[in-house]
């Protein structure tokens, strides 16, 4: 499914003294399969976008396209549409209301009005997907649970739709490094083995250099860069310029490099460095 | 979708009115309701229009602004009105057929009860417009002090107050996320009957009510770790103090129910 988004503006409180420009004149698209990381600092209108993806904020101008359709016409179902884009929202846990982690999965297949025998198939499938054990925890309460653990089963209840596209608003803000790495491969093995098109905002640069295939920078309602996580990140003067930073790895490179070391100018990733630093210590013949 | 909702109705400019210390506000708003009580003539309720006029301008508070608090209690208004136009026996017939039977009486009584109805609506307005929500808890806090030795919790029921108007915005924001959230989930809160609304109301309701106590924990564990114990010998920040023009105002009340009564001698 094909996202194409078209001069989109966004102003809360058109009118009054409040009013306050979210979104000014964006545009971008965005093909199947994609891996994308949407980056920007607090503020830049990356909620606000996501909003709009799925229909639950209407814009002000411009036009988002799904599959060539505006997702804002008159004839447009925007209930069946939410079910083929999945939003998880920043701390999805707080929206959990049933009293069993499976019943609360079970919500938005409910509402698609699919049969008990179908509806239970997705619960599985999506506690599957975010790793957590059926018999151990489906009939418990999701009260219960850690917080990483409550992330997930919020996170379950979106997949249990069977979105072809998934978004998520920092989807590992506020969990410690295990429950971060578990929402993070959950999500590769989403993108990589079902082919779902993942659209994700995050502070993280490191987050967004292991799994992104594009990034999409904001600041300030705009789009100010987009491509690769290499072309960005070796601009690292422009990110920090807007308040962001850039992936540890290639922070390291970068002072390497400037202590006059043998590196090529954009690497990002740990495992590549590493590759590059062990060359290194080779040639110097340390081993 | 929720952002259009007003909280409260204070009207923020600054005037003499909103500078009057909140105490003195309250009770004078107080000894107006009893002036409004004491008046039994249509002079005597011109005279109390006057005045109120009078204060929405030294307020710097449009006249229609205040007119937009009666509009709740327009039914509880009519309702009286009707009610005392056709119960209260009397004498002089003005109207007769059916079981309706209108005297001079009942239309007297009914203009009088409606018309007091209005001006205690307008006065009290007029005080939550020109008195922040906070300042308006502070002066209830004082005002109720003595009864401390009463074992009254005046200040824990000021704090609360308080806290309660602090924290309507926040649970505001919180309902549109969680709205939105299961919307996304697929939840509709706008079509079916009533009770397949009320039903919808359930992954709304369930989540607001885990954060509220979330965030209420939250607040108590905030408030101990800055040594919060109570009232008992705390200081604050904003030291009401009763300047001149207070003592005017309470000049000019202490007028007004004075030509009131007068009116009620003389007519």
């Amino acid at each position: 499914m094909s996202i194409e988004v078209r001069h989109l503006t966004h102003t809360y409180s058109e009118g009054s003294a409040l009013s306050a420009v979210a979104l000014d004149d964006v545009s971008f698209s965005i093909q199947d399969g994609e891996f994308i990381g949407l980056i920007g600092h607090t503020g830049s209108g990356k909620s606000t976008l996501v909003q709009h993806l799925n229909g639950l904020l209407k814009p002000t101008s411009g036009q988002i396209l799904i599959d060539g359709e505006d997702l804002n016409g008159e004839k447009v179902d925007r209930r069946a549409l939410r079910r083929r884009i999945g939003l998880v929202f920043q701390y999805p846990e707080y929206q959990l209301f049933e009293e069993t982690v499976a019943k609360d999965i079970a919500f938005g297949p409910k509402n698609q009005g699919l049969s008990a025998g179908e509806i239970d198939a997705r619960v599985r499938y999506a506690m599957d997907c975010v790793h957590l054990d059926y018999e151990k925890y489906a009939e418990k309460s999701p009260f219960e649970l850690s917080g990483g653990q409550m992330r997930r089963v919020a996170i379950a209840g979106v997949l249990a739709m069977k979105p072809s596209t998934l978004i998520l608003d920092e989807p590992t803000a506020g969990l410690d490094p295990r429950g971060r790495d578990r929402i993070l491969s959950m999500l590769e093995d989403l993108h990589r083995k079902e082919n779902t098109t993942v659209i994700m905002v995050s502070h993280s640069m490191d987050d967004m250099a292991r799994l992104a295939t594009r990034l999409i920078v904001m600041a300030n309602g705009k789009i100010v860069a987009s491509g690769t996580p290499r072309e960005i990140f070796s601009q690292r003067e422009m990110m920090t310029s807007i308040g962001l930073g850039i992936p540890d790895a290639a922070r390291l490179c970068g002072a390497l490099r400037e202590k006059g070391y043998d590196l090529p100018a954009d690497l990002y990733r740990p495992e590549e460095l590493k590759q590059h630093l062990l060359r290194l210590w080779k040639e110097a013949g340390k081993c | 979708m929720l952002k259009n909702i007003t909280l409260g109705q204070y009207y923020p400019v600054d005037s003499l009115i909103h500078r009057l210390d909140p105490r003195i506000k309250l009770i004078l708003t107080i000894a107006f309701i009893v002036a409004v009580f004491m008046v039994h003539t249509l002079a005597g309720y011109a005279v109390i229009f006057a005045f109120v006029f009078w204060l929405s301008r030294l307020a710097k508070v449009p006249f229609r602004m205040l007119l937009r608090g009666l509009k709740p209690l327009r039914f509880i208004v009519i309702l009286t009105f009707l009610l005392n136009l056709f119960f209260t026996p009397g004498e002089k017939v003005l109207v007769e057929f059916w079981i309706i039977r209108i005297t001079e009486e009942s239309l007297l009584q009914a203009v009088h009860y409606s018309l007091r109805l209005i001006f205690l609506v307008l006065g009290t307005s007029l005080l939550t417009l020109t008195t922040s929500p906070v300042s308006l808890s502070d002066a209830i806090e004082i005002l109720l002090t003595p009864l401390k030795k009463i074992r009254f919790p005046a200040h824990e029921l000021a704090m609360m107050m308080t806290i309660a108007l602090r924290f309507i915005p926040t649970l505001l924001e919180e309902t549109d996320k969680i709205m939105k959230a299961q919307m996304a989930r697929g939840a509709d809160f706008e079509s079916g009957n009533l009770f397949n609304r009320a039903r919808a109301m359930v992954p709304l309701l369930v989540p607001l009510f885990v954060s509220a106590f979330r965030r209420a924990g939250d607040l108590a564990m905030a408030m101990e770790s800055r040594c919060y114990h109570g009232g008992e010998g705390r200081t604050r920040l904003r030291v009401l103090k009763i300047q001149n023009n207070d003592w005017a105002a309470c000049g000019i009340m202490v007028l007004l129910i004075g030509l009131i009564v007068l009116e009620g001698i003389l007519l």
